[in-house]
Order: structure tokens, then sequence, then C-alpha cells
């Protein structure tokens, strides 16, 4: 396989479409025209710039030809490829290999949703499936408790370890203008919630909001004559797993452990060099497991390494800043709200909740119910 | 290598009409490994499988109780049956909550909404 190339390209625009609640009427393509428009304000780039589209959803099938028509593109490169929540990082490296090539020179990723206005059940029906379904599964919800179960059985974890997750993300919102959840969260708050899916809580799983991103990729030469201090693409890499939660190996270990080398080797860095982790928090448990798979901490170690508020605002590794999936916002898919946080933290756009010299940023997505992984590292420098 | 013929069954016809029977069907490659769901080849090797019954006894995976409005909470487990494959069902017969990882469970065959044979599981003998 032909190897990308470490920081051969940038993030030059980043930008959030309106958050939370849409009047009604407001379509995902709305939303990702919002966000594709004050991306580029934030890059300088116009409209005619972008030649490559790269987006997906569960509401608009097509979504490149819906984009392609909505904004006047006239892409000489697209790309549709869907795994859920992890399908934004992957843009980023069809992206890369796109620009790379000289298939396109702006490239677009965007995604918006308005899961909140039309219902999760209206934004995304699940596939029937005659080896689940019959059994009314819940999912996704019902696909982490178990794995979330499991950790706590073989390594001791506990609902408190859980607990802690969703209380560190509620601080880094509270730091966050646009984020969902205005109101301060206790450990007691969260482990008394409403049960979902035992051991989860409503505290345990994410959002459900209307929202959407865009950001554009350029290679690192034309980047350097943008408007921004360009966001270096350091590594990338993917990894597929199952796509049922009946047919994942172990419910502990993701394809993480496989996407994180990938990433890390390509940028040339380790675990030890990152200044702030975006970890996809769909669920709580989400987070203990990409802390243990991408190397944060071992195996099994995941609970007992949130304690004491390692993960908060002040703590020693800084988690998730934007208020993640828990408090932010979380759009059915939720992986490119991550690139757009890593991207402000490396620029220090993030005020309050900025990391002080952050040169390297991890954002991990994930799809599905732990089915796709895909691992990103930007950096200040190149 | 003998080819599935989709225009007269399919592998999921199969593995209903075996439930119907009161039979959980599973299938294994020509070197004994387990394969669930079924399908028409093996993986990885594209080997043809054949079908055998499971004894019905398994071990809990995984569980959780789902807690919906308007709906008494409910189990859904992963089950490892002793086979060596893995399924998603239910474990019946006792409250949701007191179903534990480890736990044994044998095979009843239930029937779902509409009446067909549905796989599901209660707690076993202990071993």
């Amino acid at each position: 396989m032909m190897a990308l190339k470490r920081a051969s390209v940038a993030i030059v625009g980043a930008a959030e479409s309106d958050l939370g609640l849409c009047a009604p009427g407001t379509s995902p393509i709305d939303l990702m025209a919002q966000a594709t428009l004050r991306a580029l304000s934030d890059s300088g780039l116009k409209i005619s710039d972008i030649d490559g589209i790269f987006s997906a959803s569960t509401q608009t099938r097509y979504t490149t030809l819906a984009l392609k028509e909505y904004l006047g593109i006239e892409p000489s490169y697209h790309d549709n490829s869907h795994v859920g929540g992890a399908s934004f990082m992957t843009h980023v490296a069809h992206a890369m290999m796109a620009l790379e090539q000289g298939l396109c020179k702006v490239a677009l990723i965007t995604y918006g949703s308005t899961q909140r206005s039309v219902s999760r059940a209206a934004a995304s029906p699940r596939e029937y499936n005659p080896y689940e379904t019959p059994y009314s599964p819940f999912l996704p919800a019902a696909a982490y408790a178990m794995a979330a179960a499991r950790h706590m059985h073989q390594y001791g974890t506990k609902r408190e370890h859980l607990a802690q997750v969703a209380v560190s993300a509620r601080e880094w919102a509270l730091k966050n203008p646009v984020a969902w959840e205005k109101s301060p969260l206790s450990l007691e708050d969260a482990l008394s919630a409403k049960m979902v899916s035992y051991p989860l809580t409503v505290r345990d799983c994410c959002l459900v909001s209307d929202g959407g991103g865009a950001i554009l990729l350029t290679l690192s030469e034309r980047a350097r004559d943008l408007r921004k201090k360009p966001v270096y693409v350091l590594g990338v890499g993917e990894a597929l797993s199952h796509l049922n939660i009946s047919n994942m190996p172990d419910l502990t270990v993701t394809a993480a452990k496989r996407s994180g080398p990938l990433a890390f080797k390509m940028a040339q860095l380790g675990v030890k060099d990152v200044d702030v982790a975006l970890l996809y928090d769909a669920f709580s448990i989400n987070t203990l497991l990409f802390l243990e798979d991408l190397g944060f901490c071992p195996k099994g170690e995941g609970g007992r390494f949130v304690e004491g508020g390692r993960i908060s605002p002040g703590g020693s590794c800084p988690v998730n800043t934007n208020g993640g999936g828990l408090s932010y916002c979380h759009p059915g898919m939720y992986g490119l709200m991550l690139l757009i946080e890593a991207t402000r933290q490396i620029r220090g756009e993030c005020g309050e909740r900025q990391i002080s010299k952050c040169e390297v940023a991890l954002a991990h997505g994930n799809g599905g119910v732990l089915s796709s992984q895909a691992t990103v590292v930007l950096g200040a420098q190149a | 290598m003998s080819e599935f013929n989709l225009t007269t069954e399919s592998p999921l016809g199969i593995f209903k009409s075996f439930c119907e029977e009161g039979k959980l069907a599973y299938q294994v490659t020509p070197s004994g490994q387990a394969v669930f769901y079924p399908r028409i080849v093996a993986p990885v090797t594209g080997e043809t499988l054949s079908w055998n019954i499971s004894k019905g006894e398994g071990t809990v995976y995984s569980t959780s109780v789902i807690y919906l409005k308007g709906v008494e909470p409910y189990n859904i487990a992963l089950i490892d049956l002793d086979e060596g494959f893995r399924m998603m069902s239910r474990v019946e017969e006792m409250p949701p909550e007191q179903v534990s990882i480890g736990l044994r469970v044998k095979l009843k065959m239930s029937k779902d909404a509409e009446g067909r044979a549905l796989p599901v599981f209660v707690k076993g003998d202990s071993t």
C-alpha cells in the first residue's frame, strides 16, 4: 500500500454549525452549508475553491451529491465513505491521499444532523438483523452497556469510574460557551441518574443534538499562505472490527489498539507527546476503553486512571475539552466535532478551556457499536 | 466445492427451519471451527460449512438490563455456547438484574411476537 506522508496536508479552516436544537424545517444540508461557509471564512477560501467533498450522513444518503447541488461545488474528487461516527477521521486519511495525488486541491469534510428535531429513530433508523433485532437490544446503548459490564467484571471497574468520566466531561462543558449542558454535575448526580441500560445511566449516554461542522484541508505548502496557522496532519490510522456487537471478539478491547499505533507510527510520535486527547465519548465506557487501547494507561486501568479528576480541567491528562458527546454536543455521528476541537486547541482558540502549550492533539473516532476506529494526530509543527 | 443455491435456500431460512424444530443450529468449518451467524461460506477461507445442532448449553459472556418507558425492564445478553460460538439472546424466567456474567444457561425455544420460534436461554445446571 502506498504510504501517506506525515504533515503533507494541513487543516486550514474549521467551524461548527449552530448546535443544540434547530428551527423546524432545518435540514442536515443547511447545517453542513452553514458550517462550510464558516470554515471558508475561517480560512480565507471561497466556495469555488473547494474541489473535493468528503461526507457521510444517516439522514441524507447521497451526501456528496446533496452538497454539490446545494453549494454549487464542482468536485473533481468526492468520497461518501460511511463507517459511522469515525467516518470523518477516515475522511481525513482519504482527503490526504487525494490531496497528495493531486486529485483535488481544497478538501471539504462536513457533517450535519437534525436528530434532536426529528428524533433519533427518524434520523438514524437501525438496519434489521435477524440474529439480534428480535431480542429488542436497544442499540447502540445496550452494546456499550455490555462492554461496560464486561470491563467491570474483568477489571474491577466501578460505576463510579464511569460516572467520573461524565463529571469530567461536564466540568469541561461548563467552560465551553456553545456546550448544551450548562449546570454542574456531581458524582452522586451521575450515579443516581435514571438507568438506561445497566450499568449505563442517562449521564453515561451521549446527548441527542442537532448540529454539524466542517473542516478544510489543503497541501501544507498552500496552507502557509492562508489566514490561520496551519494545523498539520501528522498521522492517521484506521481499523475495522465488526458490524454487530455479537461479532466483537472481545468487548473490552477495541480496534483503537490497531488504529492508534498506525497513527503514532506515521506521526513519529508517542502517547507521551499528546497534549490533549479528544476521544469519541458516545458513552462513558468509550473514554476508558480508548485511554487504554491508545496507550494512555494499561488495559483494565482506565477506571482507576480517571479517578480524582485526572482528565478534568486542571488534571494531568486533559480529555474532551469541548465537553464531549456527553455534555457538549452529539449530533448522531460525532467524529468531526473532535477534529474541530483538536484544531482549535492547537491554534490556541479555546478561551477558558485552552490547554497551555498545545503542540500535539489526538482526535479518536469510533463508529457503530465499537465497530470502526480511526485515529488522527494533529500538530502545530510540520 | 459444493455451492449454496440461494435461489432455493438461504442460511437464515435453514436456521429458522431448525428453530421451528426446537433446534439451535450453527455451522462448522472442515477443521471443526464453529461459525455463527449462519452464512454461505466460512469467513477467511471461503470453505464450505456444514450444519450442526448445539446442545444449547452455554455461559453468559455479557449482559444488560434495558429500562424503557412503559416496558418492564428486560434482559439482553451475549451467550457463549459450549461448542465455541457466541450469539445475542435473552435470559428469561429470572429477574433480569440477577443475570450475571459467567452464569450457566441452557436453551429454551421460545416464540417471538409473531409466534415464530426464537431461541432464548434460562438458568442452566451449574458446573
